[in-house]
């Protein structure tokens, strides 16, 4: 079964499509691949902005992210004879939510939110704030313009690391519906209400709780709580209504899913999830990339003939006059025995994924001997995806 | 390295960057402690059913159940420490709760608590696997208890583990007195202890290592003690140096190798020829590269565990095969 060829050339052809996003699970590639894909969009021409997540340190010097900065910087070592051009930047997740808190709050109020130990939780570890403020980012850099015109026609989304995929999806929702929490609600009705008419309607049960709750972690906790929740009170609404822009935005015919995974079981079969949340969200999915394709030097020998002749060459001879001796063919027989074995595997979990998802556009890009770090290799990788 | 450098240790924490076999790792650590007669408890904190996964039994809950006989004769016990359970049975112990228990529950408190209140959820976590390193014979309230010679902590990602170490740090903003910063605090002083030790988990490549020098200075810092760097998936090529140095020569000679080649039967041509040499060549580059990692662990000074890769994916022999080479290797006394 052959399936559709995914050709990342003819994705950047065509301008509609201003944002690409990269998802797939943990350690797959997707900061690799959104990178290489924004150098070739921009080395075809286009104005490109890269979002990377937590690139390895060598990557982010190729890209001449010396230090984690939130803003776009020029990437200098990119062709821009086609007139396109690259900025790259790292989300900085904790600085892009105190913007938001400073965009949106008086400066009093900012401060105090900034100062809050449960604002610091949220904004520094909650599972799923990165995610949130990859989306925010994103509508950011989206909004922002250059001579009145949109700074970026094109927009390449790295997605942080996480063991799966859907949690780029989901995990906006997550932070959502935790500010739409009970207790939260529980604790902003004082400051919708006024402080005496809270203490009216609490409840006794709630008394009770607040005084278990006080005693066990101090009365500060809750004090602390309540400041938090009441300050960010005001930005609320304006969240929930952001990450719900945001997500239009992603199931917009302007956006393109690209999923990486490696050609192995687990990391195929969340990509397969992912393909089928994405379908059953109307969310354009471009196509799959396999990342790390084992490809042998010598395709035609098969792995039972490489070491069947290992077996035959370890038992010739040796040789007088060379170094060379017939052991270190039998090794190089077995080397590739190896390679070819993995090929096999490889080829084989594709399969899998191809029987059961047919019409997802694939290409295969091959697995380096060395790690990707610097702008040629990221070419090299882009070419493939355009084969 | 000798044998019994950590044999005091009663809790070993595993920790790595994430898919690099910290849950295996654990688990073969556990087996491996868990010789005759000892019970070793194996512990997950971030509810993803790892250690029923990877012995394949039913999911864990919050009680301890056993998941293997150690090869050994002992036995390796499982939990799935949940932070909601944790506070809940945390609350009956100094509070005698009882009805108010299910209130918080409703009121969504405890929701709130175990995922915003900062550093509690840890510190719940954490405070369960602490209780079952310190639990005593007919220490009240434990009668039914199990008692454990070793804790294995399978541990949240380098990226989370000081922060989730760290329990006092995380708890200066909040609690500044009272029972959970008394809690915080003989957390901590156990974790500091010479009764802890924390391995970190690798493979040899560049992000983890990375992730695994950055945690450690991190880990340091806390003045957590720090165990054995456990390179995992270690595979040996079946190729040796001598033969490389051969193909790297700028004046190699392949005509033996054709010889060779022919003699065994296989058409000879360039194309074969320049293959092989090639695949030669390609691995000689990712040896350099794997040199370059081990040179930055090495940096460290940290005793070295080496796991190989179980060819074919983990299954209950490849995990035996692990936990054997763990112990061959007497890092973790
Ligand atoms: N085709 C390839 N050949 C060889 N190495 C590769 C290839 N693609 C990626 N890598 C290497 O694999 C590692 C992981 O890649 P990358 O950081 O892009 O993954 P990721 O999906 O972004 O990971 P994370 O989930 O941790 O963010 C990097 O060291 C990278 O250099
Ligand atoms: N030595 C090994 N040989 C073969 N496969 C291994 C080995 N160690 C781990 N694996 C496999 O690698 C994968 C990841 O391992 P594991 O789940 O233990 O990692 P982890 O660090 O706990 O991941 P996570 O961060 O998702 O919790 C699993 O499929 C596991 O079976
Ligand atoms: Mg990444
Ligand atoms: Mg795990």
């Amino acid at each position: 079964m052959t399936p559709p060829t995914l050709d990342i050339d003819v994705l950047l052809r065509d301008r509609s499509v201003r944002t690409i996003v990269c998802c797939g699970s943990g350690g797959v590639g997707k900061t690799t691949t959104a990178a290489a894909i924004a150098i070739r969009a921009a080395e075809q021409g286009r104005t490109v902005a890269v979002l990377t997540i937590d690139p390895a340190r060598r990557l982010a010097q190729a890209l001449g992210l010396e230090h984690l900065d939130n803003e776009p910087a020029p990437v200098d070592s990119i062709d821009s004879s086609a007139g396109g051009s690259l900025d790259a930047m790292m989300l900085d997740m904790k600085r892009t939510f105190d913007e938001l808190v400073l965009r949106h709050s008086t400066p009093d109020k900012a401060q105090q939110i900034l100062e809050n130990p449960f604002y610091q939780a949220v904004s520094s570890s909650f599972a799923g704030t990165q995610e949130y403020m990859a989306m925010e980012r994103l509508g950011q850099l989206h909004a922002e313009l250059a001579g009145g015109a949109a700074r970026w026609d094109l927009i390449v989304v790295d997605t942080p690391p996480s063991r799966s995929a859907l949690d780029f999806l989901d995990a906006p929702g997550r932070l959502g519906s935790f500010l739409d929490g009970k207790f939260i609600r529980l604790l902003m009705s004082p400051a919708k209400a006024g402080g005496r008419a809270y203490l009216k309607v609490m409840s006794v049960g709630v008394h009770t709780m607040t005084a278990v709750m006080s005693k066990v972690l101090g009365g500060q906790l809750l004090r602390d709580a309540q400041t938090f929740v009441a300050a960010l009170d005001s930005m609320f609404g304006g969240f929930r209504e952001r990450a719900d822009h945001t997500y239009a935005l992603l199931s917009d015919a302007s956006t393109a899913f690209v999923v990486v995974a490696t050609p192995e079981r687990d990391a195929l079969r969340e990509a397969s999830f992912f393909a089928g949340r994405l379908a059953s969200e109307g969310m354009p999915l471009a196509g799959l990339v396999v990342n790390r394709v084992e490809r042998t030097r010598l395709p035609s020998l098969r792995e039972g003939r490489a070491e069947a002749a290992a077996e035959e060459a370890d038992g010739l001879p040796e040789r007088t006059g060379t170094s060379w001796q017939p052991t270190d063919t039998a090794a190089l027989l077995r080397l590739h025995a190896e390679h070819a074995a993995q090929a096999v595997r490889h080829e084989a979990a594709i399969g899998r994924f191809t029987a059961s998802h047919p019409t997802i556009p694939q290409v295969l890009v091959a697995a380096a001997a060395e790690d990707v770090n610097d702008v040629g290799q990221l070419r090299e990788i882009g070419a493939q995806l355009a084969e | 390295m000798s044998s019994g450098d950590w044999d005091g240790v009663r809790l070993h924490v595993v920790t790595g960057k994430g898919g690099t076999g910290k849950t295996t790792i654990a688990a073969a650590l556990a087996m491996s402690l868990a010789t005759h007669g000892k019970r070793v408890l194996l512990a997950e904190v971030e509810g993803r059913q790892g250690i029923s996964g990877v012995f394949d039994v039913p999911r864990l809950g919050e009680d301890e159940v056993q998941v293997a006989t150690g090869p050994g004769g002992g036995q390796v016990m499982g939990l799935s420490v949940d932070p909601k359970a944790a506070l809940l049975e945390y609350l009956q112990m100094f509070y005698k709760l009882g009805m108010a228990g299910g209130m918080l529950e409703r009121f969504g408190v405890i929701d709130f608590a175990t995922t915003v209140a900062p550093g509690l959820r840890d510190v719940l976590l954490i405070g369960k696997v602490y209780e079952a390193v310190r639990r005593r014979p007919s220490r009240r309230g434990t009668r039914s208890a199990q008692l454990y010679d070793a804790v294995v902590l399978d541990a949240p990602p380098t990226g989370r583990v000081g922060q989730f170490l760290g329990v006092n740090h995380a708890m200066a903003g909040l609690a500044k007195m009272g029972p959970v910063k008394n809690q915080a605090d003989a957390i901590t002083a156990l974790l500091q202890s010479a009764q802890t030790a924390v391995h970190l988990v690798t493979l040899l490549e560049e992000m983890p290592v990375q992730e695994t020098v950055e945690a450690a200075a991190e880990l340091r810092a806390l003045s957590l003690p720090l165990g054995a760097v456990v390179i995992n998936q270690e595979v040996t090529p079946p190729v040796g140096d001598g033969t490389l140095a051969q193909l790297a020569a700028t004046d190699f000679d392949d005509a033996p190798l054709a010889a060779d080649l022919a003699a065994v039967g296989l058409r000879v041509g360039p194309r074969m020829l320049a293959g092989l040499a090639q695949t030669g060549r390609d691995l000689t580059q990712r040896l350099a590269l794997q040199d370059r990692e081990r040179d930055a662990l090495a940096g460290l000074g940290l005793p070295t565990v080496h796991l190989p890769l179980v060819p074919g994916g983990m299954d209950a022999g490849g995990l035996l095969e692990l936990a054997d080479a763990v112990a061959a290797q007497g890092v973790f006394g």
